[in-house]
């Protein structure tokens, strides 16, 4: 059952062939098996997710109409708040803080009668690419516990690939969701921005934030964004526009279809054997009539540049209101406010985390601002208008998703400046709002899993599903599951 | 004692008459348990978001039309970034380089005659909670309530365009007459939902035709009207006795190297020895006023100016306002004070003074006072009865014009009684009384029993009555002391219970008398 | 463009982070590290670039003036680290 996709598991259901509780049973029961080792998740509370697989059970023996995501256990990254449930953003400063409210995307599994299965390790406050900055645990890679799973949902990727969960909810402000995806051989999307509510969603970089599914082939991926993403009045940034059945029309495919490919994804510091396997796949793309088209995305170079301006920026801002006042935590010897708010920030938080408020802070300091977040945002539009010039010649935009395969635990710790180039194919899909997906594509000669990202124009989604399902038709890289 | 000019400019918050925050539907009423009106929004937690309260805006524009500024066609939010426990999320959303309004202008009174007091900018921004210092039992903490967090806020700086206390004063009473008209704000000053803060210094001439400037000091917390008016003639006061010791004692220098150009002069600032040695500028200060003392506390001077590093909120969109709208919101307007002053003075005929009277008690009394004149057709009794008598009524029960018991038909009916039968105003006004028990004046002057004595023949034998008692009053007359007849006349009210028709009794003493 | 250790303490004390001396030369090595990476953003050419604060074409989003739920004292209180009555505890500002 482990191996069944969740669009497999609901159709179990439905021919009365397995239960919503075995099913979480049998979840469950790999989680206490292998999580000890992984490390995926942060909190399951199992009592209540068998509990709630019982109502789930108890409506369809009922004769109740079902949510789409009826009895199937998801993951969620620790970011999203879930009501009465601790949510700690892998933070020490959040250790003990129970949100008196559910985030939109966890009201739409609850809705869609999902099993909300347990939260899931990241990099705290989803700063990093490696999950290794969480204050609470490091997470190992499925295929290699030697090595990250990626970052900064390293949890939810790892859940999935473990077969802890079939489906898992990450965030990707950077390549959050998509790198971690990549190195873990599974599927992971960033939707456009605005395409799903960040309400509940704890923010890191405000206007690149975004919640998007993990699942293990790209029809699951669909599902789960089918649900999560639609308009949300809470959130001013999340669009009021319909949704479309994604899962619908997913076997199509995209006739005729152009693929662009940048001279940009393609340099210095992309390992051979991912460039061979991303190759490759275009090359099956070439196979099923896809004509391919070089293209340029000339500002991209320098989209961790902007990324770390942009990103530290308004993360200064949004993590400001921790400061052991009206939440979190507070430390317990001080003299007087100040003393207090700067201890309890200095405990709090991470290495990680007070590096990026201090780069933001810096940014947009009296002085700096011009040079650096103003300077940034300018960058920022050209990136965009390079999307919007490639995407007025081709469908999609292929490439690598990571530069390398997974790395070592620790290989990139003491070195902010490597960890943030691990970012660098993915970072510029946020900056200009637009779609992305990586799915699996190959393996190293180790056995070390490869991402392809697929690029799409903004609110592009059901096209980006389409042509990636293209590729999983052909292949069976996503069926692959690591020895645990 | 020097001679000087006083530059005054004001910076004030109103709160704005929304049901619920900017940002969140919590409610924005004034005197709830301590954080009882809070939500996850508006105290920050994590991971929620602002959006904005249609309302609120609405209001801020409406606002901005009315002090004639001109409206930005596109609008966006900054967060303000800093450090305060009444600040949940450790920063304000404000508007920093892009408000939806600057430039317009507030017409103001002044004893020159009226005076346009120049606008800054309005911008709309979210309010902070309230601390509360607790100082029972040596604790030395503080308490926060975060009830008001989030409640809109219109932000209106002026110019320094006012050069004394009283201008301030009456800036911010033109001000607050203004937004309440409109609708916009309640502008209680108790109530902190007028809040002002004054950027106040001295232009002080020098003998080769320049002036030299105090620094300036930003008075705070002003919350009453007359603390605006005592508090900035007291600093004007401090400030020039200060540039007085400070020069005599050679710790400042007018530094005249580095003047800047004030309306059609020239500015030379005030310069200082700074600890490593070099002169330098005295920077702006804050100073709160005490009301107890009478005096501003000089509270900080600060260094360098702080660093809010703004940055555009992300969590908000920006917000566009089109040419439609503005003509609607104008159109929505009606008549300002200012307008309506005039036009009370042109069309009734009324003086300045009443004019301002009446228009200072908002549309709903002078519209009061219209319908008053439509039902008598004298604009000068309908403005006496009810800027004096029906004003003093409406003070005393503490009621708004809107919960008068009598009526402006009913009031224009008594003025025109009057007119008709002659009756006196100390009698009139007792039907006045009766009336505010909501009886016409038919009604009260019947129930009072009032019949007014208009038969000349009964009138006349009162008065030749009258002169036959009062000889001596008669002789006074004839001296020429004019004044002597009202012993006659009163003669003839005492006689007649005061119901004599005034006029007529007037007109037999005279023609009487001078037969004598 | 670099940070000295002053304006990493200075920086430091913006953002509210209690650094100790140690730190401070790690910190200002770190970020000179990162700030000589972006500071490549400075040859690309911006004349008359308009920055984009947000990728989104979206304007004019209102909710409208409406009661929404509120949280009762205890639940607004719930996550507090220090509370008395139904306030929030804090420390007095001194040496400010």
């Amino acid at each position: 059952m482990l191996d069944l996709t969740a669009t497999e598991l609901l159709q179990r259901q439905a021919n009365g062939d397995s239960s919503a509780e075995s099913i979480t049973q049998t979840f469950l029961a790999q989680f206490r098996q292998h999580d000890s080792r992984i490390r995926a998740f942060l909190h399951v509370d199992e009592a209540d997710a068998i509990e709630q697989a019982k109502a789930i059970d108890a409506k369809r023996k009922g004769g109740e109409s079902l949510g789409k995501l009826a009895g199937i256990p998801v993951a969620v990254k620790d970011v999203l708040c879930t009501k009465g449930r601790r949510t700690t953003c892998g933070s020490k400063i959040l250790q003990n803080f129970v949100p008196p409210y559910d985030a939109h995307v966890i009201t739409k599994l609850k809705e869609a009668d999902a099993i909300l299965i347990g939260k899931t390790n990241c990099d705290e406050f989803a700063m990093g690419s490696s999950t290794e900055n969480s204050a609470y645990q490091t997470t190992r890679n499925p295929w290699d516990l030697e090595r990250t799973p990626g970052g900064s949902s390293g949890g939810s990727a790892a859940s999935v690939a473990a077969s802890q969960a079939p489906l898992a909810l990450g965030t990707d402000t950077g390549g959050s969701i998509r790198q971690p995806a990549s190195l873990c051989g599974i599927v992971g999307m960033k939707p456009s921005y605005g395409r799903v509510s960040r309400f509940g969603l704890i923010a890191y970089g405000s206007s690149l934030d975004q919640v998007g599914p993990f699942a293990q082939d790209v029809r699951d991926a669909a599902l789960l964004l089918e649900v999560i993403a639609g308009h949300d009045p809470r959130d001013s940034t999340c669009v009021n526009t319909p949704v479309p059945p994604y899962t619908a029309m997913l076997d199509e495919p995209i006739k005729p279809l152009t693929i662009g490919v940048a001279k940009q994804f393609f340099g210095k510091g992309l390992d051979s054997e991912v460039e061979q396997a991303v190759r490759s796949a275009l090359k099956v793309y070439e196979g099923q009539g896809a004509k391919i088209k070089d293209i340029s995305l000339p500002h991209s170079p320098y989209a961790v540049a902007v990324y770390y301006l942009v990103a530290t920026a308004e993360a200064s801002s949004n993590l400001a209101r921790y400061d052991g006042v009206h939440f979190g935590h507070r430390t317990e010897k001080f003299a007087g406010l100040i003393d207090m708010v700067k201890k309890s920030r200095g405990e709090g938080f991470g290495a990680e985390v007070k590096r990026r408020i201090m780069l933001g802070t810096y940014a947009l300091s009296s002085g700096y601002i011009d040079a650096y977040y103003l300077k940034a945002l300018k960058v920022r539009r050209l990136i965009r208008q390079d999307f919007d010039q490639a995407f007025a010649q081709c469908d999609v935009v292929m490439g690598p998703t990571s530069p390398t395969a997974a790395f070592k635990i620790g290989e990139k710790a003491d070195d902010p400046l490597a960890m943030y180039l691990s970012d660098i194919y993915t970072i510029s899909a946020n900056l200009a709002g637009i779609c992305g997906i990586s799915i699996p594509c190959g393996f190293t000669k180790s056995g070390l899993p490869i991402g392809l990202q697929i690029l799409g124009g903004p609110f592009a989604e059901e096209k980006l599903l389409r042509v990636a399902r293209l590729h999983e038709r052909e292949t069976d890289w996503h069926k692959r599951r690591p020895a645990l | 004692m020097m001679s000087y000019r006083t530059i005054i400019g004001l910076e004030v918050h109103v709160q704005l008459l929304t049901r619920t925050k900017l940002f969140c539907g919590c409610a924005t009423t004034f005197g709830l348990p301590p954080n009882s009106a809070t939500c996850a929004v508006c105290c920050g937690l994590p991971g929620t978001l602002p959006v904005m309260n249609r309302t609120a805006f609405q209001l801020a524009l409406k606002a901005a039309v009315a002090l004639n500024c001109t409206i930005a066609t596109f609008t966006k939010w900054d967060r303000k970034n800093y450090y305060y426990p009444d600040l949940p999320k450790n920063y304000q959303i404000s508007q920093y380089d892009l408000p939806f309004s600057s430039e317009g202008w507030l017409e103001i009174e002044t004893p020159a005659g009226a005076r346009k007091i120049g606008i800054i900018r309005a911008h709309l921004e979210e309010d902070a909670g309230k601390m509360l210092h607790d100082e029972r039992a040596g604790k030395n903490d503080s308490l926060v309530d975060l009830n008001r967090t989030g409640t809109p806020l219109l932000e209106i700086v002026s110019h320094p365009d006012m050069e004394t206390a009283e201008e301030a004063k009456a800036y911010l009473e033109e001000l607050r007459l203004l937004l309440r008209e409109i609708g916009v704000s309640d502008c209680e000053m108790q109530e902190g939902s007028l809040r002002c803060d004054a950027n106040i210094n001295l232009h002080v001439p020098q003998p080769d035709g320049s002036f030299v400037a105090t620094p300036i000091i930003e008075v705070k917390n002003l919350n009453t009207f007359r603390g605006v008016e005592r508090s900035l003639k007291y600093e004007s006061e401090r400030q020039a006795a200060e540039l007085q010791r400070n020069l005599d004692a050679g710790v400042w220098h007018v530094d005249a190297t580095r003047t800047s150009k004030f309306r059609d002069y020239r500015v030379s600032p005030i310069t200082q020895r700074k600890s490593d040695g070099a002169l330098g500028p005295v920077s702006k200060a804050t100073a709160g006023w005490d009301e107890r003392t009478g005096r501003t506390e000089i509270q900080r001077r600060k260094e360098e100016a702080s660093d809010y590093c703004y940055f555009p909120e992300p969590d908000l969109v920006p917000v566009t306002v089109d040419a439609d709208t503005l003509e609607r919101v104008r159109a929505e307007l009606g008549e300002l004070p200012a307008a309506q002053k005039t036009r009370l003075q042109s069309q009734y005929g009324l003086p300045v003074y009443d004019a301002g009277v009446l228009s200072r008690q908002g549309r709903a009394f002078v519209a009061y006072f219209e319908a008053v004149v439509k039902q008598c057709g004298d604009a000068k009794e309908a403005c006496n009865w009810t800027m004096n008598d029906l004003l003093s009524t409406l003070n005393d029960r503490k009621l708004d014009i809107k919960e008068s018991s009598l009526s402006p038909e009913n009031l224009g009916e008594l003025i025109s009684e009057i007119q008709a039968t002659g009756l006196n105003k100390q009698r009139a006004r007792e039907v006045y009384a009766v009336m505010l028990d909501g009886l016409t004046a038919k009604q009260a002057i019947d129930k009072l029993g009032f019949k007014v004595v208009a038969d000349e023949g009964q009138l006349l034998e009162l008065v030749r009555k009258a002169i036959a008692a009062n000889p001596k009053a008669v002789a006074d007359f004839k001296k020429g002391k004019v004044k002597a007849a009202d012993a006659i006349k009163g003669f003839v009210m005492r006689e007649t219970k005061g119901m004599a028709k005034t006029e007529m009794v007037q007109q037999l003493v005279m023609r009487e008398l001078a037969k004598e | 463009m670099s940070l000295s250790p002053d304006e990493v303490r200075k920086v430091a004390e913006l953002a509210r982070l209690e650094i100790s001396d140690a730190e401070v030369d790690t910190i200002a090595r770190q970020l000179n590290a990162i700030v000589d990476y972006i500071n490549q953003l400075q040859q690309v050419s911006t004349d008359g670039v308009e920055p984009l604060a947000h990728a989104l074409d979206l304007h004019d989003v209102f909710r409208e003036d409406l009661p929404g739920e509120s949280l009762t004292e205890d639940e607004a209180l719930a996550n507090a680290p220090a509370r008395k009555g139904n306030f929030y505890s804090v420390p007095a500002v001194f040496g400010d």
